[in-house]
């Protein structure tokens, strides 16, 4: 049990402080910080995937005015390290299309993207492997996370064998683009303290400012990481990715001139990751009155040849359901494409699509309710580890959900309800991330000036953490908001985690309390000018002891048009187990915003892969598709509010991602219902429904 | 190849060099230090350049600066006036229809356009052809897509709009 | 993008001399075409003429009953003219359907009939495509390509035209008024584009320097219409299929009718098929059935957009029984 703060701010209903700023068009972005006299850097980019490069001409480029640096794998800076994804301009071979393989550096935009356009690279190609064949599968070490690659208990053959009802079904998610609308730039500077000065789009000023340090072999106090205002990131802007070594290998060359790189829209689709594709076999056995007695996902997924990417898919299946007969792997195929990486809920997001579908096949071919079957078989304890759950309460998210939807209205036959043209469903399924908090987060609290100043290398990538953190040292330190100044986004200062695996909140949530609470040990209530404390966190211990999930439930309701296929999801509904929420504003729009990208896997966002070509034939927003705003109809998000004092100080479970998963699960089990069509391979388009 | 023209922006006139290639977004970001639009995609794709041209929203992406010699630009920073935020910034911070921020300048320039051509009278794909349109949700939805948000804002920017709106 | 001269055109024909006298100079008016591929690099101009301070925006009665659109009226200004939403509401339905608000704003009627296609082999240099690069061959024939033709394409390319107006201007009898370096002269709307055929790099009927300057349509059609789109957004997004339909309905039957639909084909595809099996027909299922069939007939898929077929077919019977007051069959007979 973790003392816990008591809640005055926590919980308070707060607009976030940095909206008039986001709104006046006054944050700035990596892009926006007024540097001087900067240079811009436009690459080139291999159009082959697979092969070396035989010649690079850059005659035409070099004698462009304005022109100052053309890099390419002849002259570009060593770089250290055994990530290959870094190892950017370093030899001859193309691993993908759209690999970076030179660069031109100019005094203008447009000179810099017309020199590299002049830029002739001659290859020597070889033939590439673009799609996943049985062949070429091998198993992983481990999967992301650290997970391990297979589970086996108990005989889940011999349950299929004997079980009264089964599901044995595939399903395919697509490969998906994280596309935040803030393109990656880099914006870096070689400085004469012979270090890089870097405005950088990232979820973690820290980690990226390690990823630099170790890739150049500059000491990581010489190179600071600036980034309070970032586009989005979804996963994406996790860890750093090749355009920003690119960038800082062209700062490196030209000492004391800031060189911006922004990667076009269409790069956003080969180098800077994606959630890869993945086919999953999903085995239900089960009583005839819906008892699990065994749960089987094994799933297929495209990696690269530049680094090794597996999503823990299987991981919701481990941990959902209780069933005596449990089994899981993952298995990849190493392929001549773009490095795939994080994307919001790697794993739970493709994986809750394929067992919550199948667990509405199952209920389907046992002739109860959904919602029942999933009650039916709700486990006493995690089923993968054996430990207790901190806290779970996914059945009463299912229920309040269900009253909140007016989901026990429906009738369960299929093509039963229509509204003029269109076929009516109400689909259920449910969602769950695991709570996490990282080690290794420190927090700064001074007195000056009669204010608490509050430091810590956070990221607010959208989240709310500009505010929430300050709601929470303004509990921590029991004073009023607007006494605290809160200072994040930047590796100068104390160190802090990655904003992702919804850890963020947590983790520096309770550096920040830990060093309120040293700094009010110490100083008491009237601390005297200048007094600081610097805490750091001790690694949490609770996942030895207990299970740490939150769940929920998501309540869709699909149209579907009768003569043309079209699809619309005009409700869609979500009740979360999130622990204790921070700031109920920004919590919501965290939450509906997931469901809004959970939506969007289902209905839209698909790369496709041309074989011949090797690479994605739809790399831009006309063509791949997000929802516009008239996609997103009646949406809601709400939340159970039991904090979970085993967790953090807070009693606070992450919310940047639950949201997404089972999202998928819930539209196909409604698109089900109202046509009869059972879609197992996203996106749901209109051309599912016909002929 | 070069050009000088004048444009003003956010009520103050200035004089900028273009290339010839240089669109009207970044002659405002790299040239004016303008950087309230923001370049989602260069395509016109995604709405974050929108900025009010003349009093009507553009995307900035799809115009050559040099094009638009003369014209009056204002841009989220110019909402903001004397009196402080436009009441649109105003409800899109109240009303939450933000996260990220990136896509939001572009999405209050849009905002106030909308509100103009609606006031103007002017339909659009779900107003009954012929009738007077009337900003409810399903016309703000429609209205108002002509600009990606990946956080999923919409329904704050729908209620935001709504509440301006009246 | 290449550097290129840019040039402010004083009147109309001194653009299309500018434009004429080299052949890669081309014309700008909204941009919202041009200033992409610019940046694609699907267009390298050397000249830019912009002919968007001409001021050919009016939009004028004739004395037919008709409507004369001056080629630089903006998209917006079109669709919410009050004399098109009362006389055209299929023009302003079709118009208000593409693309969003903001290009709306700037894209204008002459610009938006010449707008190329969005295959995407098209729109990316760094690979073949017959149309920028004739000879190079045609990914998308094995490729992706879920939004190309199913009517009228050839082994050189299975681009689909994008415009929903010119779709809308089809149905409606419009006349494209095009100043070339000889002068004056009319063009159907419907003759304006021409199928891919041996040579897949022209578009449109036009000759280098011919400028539109106007659009003329005749007296309204009467009867009902409907611009019906279908496409994987609810908004601001390419139609998969889309129809600009409008029907007269006398005595009892179909005394005459306008199909034309869009998404299928590297032109508006004008349903004459469909139109000729239902003119002084009944409207009956039966009948609206063997019409969008025979329009179909020669429909050939691609791998990746079967279902455009069934979709065309579909589009076409709903929006049918809707105009003609038919009731759909009960679905077991469907």
């Amino acid at each position: 049990m973790t003392e816990q703060l008591t809640p005055v701010e926590i919980g308070r209903d707060r607009a976030r402080f940095d909206g008039a700023l986001k709104a006046e068009g006054a944050a700035p972005y990596a892009y926006d910080y007024p540097v001087e006299d900067p240079l811009y850097l436009w690459t080139v980019d291999s159009t082959i995937a697979k092969g070396r490069v035989a010649a690079i001409d850059a005659s035409a480029a070099e004698a462009t005015d304005g022109v100052v640096l053309v890099l390419t794998h002849d002259n570009a800076v060593r770089v250290s390290g055994d990530d290959l994804e870094y190892a950017v301009l370093q030899d001859p071979a193309v691993r993908f299309r759209g690999q970076v393989v030179a660069a031109v550096v100019a005094t203008t935009p447009e000179v810099a993207r017309a020199a590299a356009e002049s830029v002739v690279v001659r290859y020597d190609q070889e033939p590439h492997s673009v799609t996943v064949r049985a062949e070429d599968l091998y198993r992983p070490e481990k999967v992301n996370a650290g997970f391990p690659t297979d589970t086996d208990t108990g005989d889940l053959d011999a349950a299929m064998a004997s079980a009264a009802v089964t599901v044995d079904e595939g399903y395919v998610t697509a490969r998906t683009h994280a596309s935040p609308v803030e393109p990656h730039t880099t914006v870096a500077t070689w400085t004469d303290a012979d270090g890089f000065l870097v405005f950088e789009s990232s979820q973690s000023a820290h980690g990226f400012r390690r990823v630099f340090s170790d890739v150049f072999e500059v000491p990581a106090e010489r190179v600071r990481v600036i980034a309070p205002f970032v586009g989005g990131g979804f996963g994406s802007k996790g860890m750093p990715h090749a355009g920003a070594v690119v960038a800082m290998m062209a700062a490196r060359a030209l000492p004391g001139r800031p060189v911006k790189y922004a990667h076009t829209r269409r790069q956003m689709f080969r180098l800077v990751g994606y959630r890869p594709r993945a086919e999953q076999r999903v085995r239900l056995a089960a009583d005839a009155d819906g008892t699990l007695l065994g749960v089987g996902v094994d799933v297929v997924q495209e990696s690269s040849v530049v680094k090794e990417y597996a999503e823990q898919s299987a991981m919701p299946a481990r941990t959902m359901y209780a069933a005596p007969h449990r089994r899981t792997s993952h298995r990849l195929a190493a392929l001549d494409v773009p490095v795939p990486s994080w994307m919001r809920a790697p794993g739970e997001a493709p994986g809750m699509f394929a067992l919550e579908s199948a667990m509405d096949e199952l209920a389907h071919e046992c002739g109860i309710d959904p919602i029942e079957l999933r009650v039916l078989n709700e486990p006493a304890v995690d089923p993968d580890t054996g430990l207790p759950h901190s806290s779970r309460y996914l059945v009463r998210c299912l229920r309040a959900g269900a009253d909140l939807f007016g989901w026990y209205h429906r009738d369960p036959r299929v093509r039963s309800r229509r509204q003029g043209p269109w076929l009516v469903g109400h689909g259920v399924a449910a969602s769950t991330y695991p709570a996490y908090r990282q080690p290794n987060n420190t927090a700064l609290v001074r007195f000056a000036d009669g204010r608490y100043q509050v430091e810590i290398a956070a990221a607010d990538i959208g989240t709310g953490a500009w505010t929430a953190l300050n709601q929470i040292a303004a509990d921590a330190l029991g004073v009023p908001v607007d006494e605290v100044d809160l200072a994040i986004g930047d590796s100068a200062l104390p160190v802090a985690s990655v904003a992702g695996g919804s850890s963020g909140t947590a983790s520096w949530g309770t550096a920040i309390v830990t060093a309120a609470r040293q700094f009010r040990e110490k100083f008491g209530s009237h601390p005297a000018e200048d007094d600081e404390v610097r805490a750091d966190v001790p690694a949490p211990t609770v996942a030895e002891e207990f299970a740490t999930h939150a769940h929920g439930a998501q309540f869709a309701e699909v149209h579907v048009h009768e003569d043309t296929g079209e699809i619309r999801v005009p409700r869609l509904y979500g009740v979360f187990d999130a622990g204790q929420v921070i700031n109920p504003r920004t919590a919501r729009s965290q939450l509906v915003g997931g469901m809004v990208m959970g939506m969007s896997m289902a209905l839209h966002e698909d790369s496709v892969m041309d074989p011949a070509l090797g690479h994605t034939a739809n790399p831009d927003l006309a063509d791949y598709h997000i929802p516009v705003n008239a996609d997103v109809c009646d949406l809601r998000a709400e939340w159970l509010g039991i904090p979970d004092h085993r967790l953090n100080p807070m009693g606070s479970k992450g919310i940047g991602e639950i949201g997404i998963t089972g999202t998928a699960a819930a539209i196909a089990n409604a698109a089900f219902h109202a046509t009869g069509v059972r879609v197992r391979e996203l996106p749901i388009t209109l051309d599912k429904f016909l002929g | 190849m070069e050009a000088d023209i004048t444009l003003r922006v956010d009520g103050e006139e200035r004089v900028v060099t273009v290339d010839t290639r240089t669109t009207l977004l970044d002659a405002l970001r790299d040239r004016l230090g303008v950087t309230a639009p923001k370049k989602g995609c260069d395509h016109g794709q995604c709405g974050s350049c929108t900025v009010l041209v003349d009093g009507r929203r553009e995307v900035s992406c799809l115009s050559l600066a040099v094009a638009k010699d003369g014209a009056e630009v204002v841009t989220a920073a110019g909402l903001v006036d004397a009196d402080g935020p436009h009441p649109v910034q105003r409800a899109f911070v109240d009303n939450d229809a933000l996260q990220c921020g990136f896509c939001t300048p572009g999405q209050v320039c849009s905002a106030v356009g909308v509100l103009a051509e609606a006031e103007a009278g002017w339909p659009s794909a779900v107003t009954a052809p012929g009738a007077t349109p009337e900003l409810t949700d399903a016309e703000i939805k429609e209205r108002m897509s002509g600009n990606l948000c990946r956080c999923g804002a919409y329904p704050g920017i729908v209620a935001a709009v709504r509440e301006v709106a009246g | 993008m290449r550097p290129f001269a840019y040039q402010r055109a004083a009147d109309a024909p001194s653009a299309v001399a500018a434009v004429a006298a080299d052949p890669r100079a081309v014309f700008l008016a909204g941009g919202t075409n041009l200033v992409d591929h610019l940046k694609l690099g699907v267009a390298a101009p050397s000249l830019v003429v912009d002919v968007s301070g001409l001021a050919v925006d009016e939009v004028e009665e004739l004395p037919d009953g008709g409507l004369r659109i001056g080629a630089g009226t903006r998209n917006s200004d079109l669709a919410a003219h009050p004399l098109v939403r009362e006389r055209y509401p299929l023009l302003s339905e079709a118009l208000l359907s593409g693309a969003s608000g903001q290009l709306r704003n700037v894209a204008t009627t002459g610009g938006n009939l010449l707008q190329r296609t969005r295959c995407g082999y098209f729109r990316d240099t760094t690979v073949p495509c017959n149309k920028r690069e004739p000879g190079s061959g045609c990914p998308a024939l094995t490729g992706h390509n879920r939004y190309h033709a199913i009517l009228g394409a050839s082994r050189e390319c299975v681009a689909t035209h994008p415009s929903d107006m010119a779709t809308a201007l089809v149905a409606l009898d419009a006349t494209a008024v095009v100043l070339g370096v000889d002068g004056s002269r009319r063009v159907p709307v419907g003759e304006l584009h021409r199928l891919p055929g041996d040579d897949p790099t022209r578009d449109t009927v036009l000759a280098h320097g011919d400028l539109i300057t106007a659009v003329e349509l005749p007296a309204p059609f009467g009867g009902r219409s409907r611009y019906r789109k279908v496409r994987d957004r609810a908004s601001f997004a390419f139609a998969l299929v889309s129809l600009a339909a409008a029907v007269r309905v006398r005595d009892g039957v179909i005394d005459d009718l306008r199909l034309v639909l869009g998404g299928v084909a590297h032109t508006p595809w004008r349903a004459r098929h469909a139109e000729d099996a239902l003119r002084g027909a009944a409207p009956t299922e039966g009948a609206l059935r063997a019409a969008a069939d025979a329009e179909l007939l020669d429909a050939k898929a691609l791998t990746g957009n079967a279902f455009k077929v069934p979709l065309a077919r579909n589009a076409l019977l709903s929006v049918l029984r809707d105009l003609t007051d038919i009731a759909p069959e009960l679905e077991e007979d469907a």
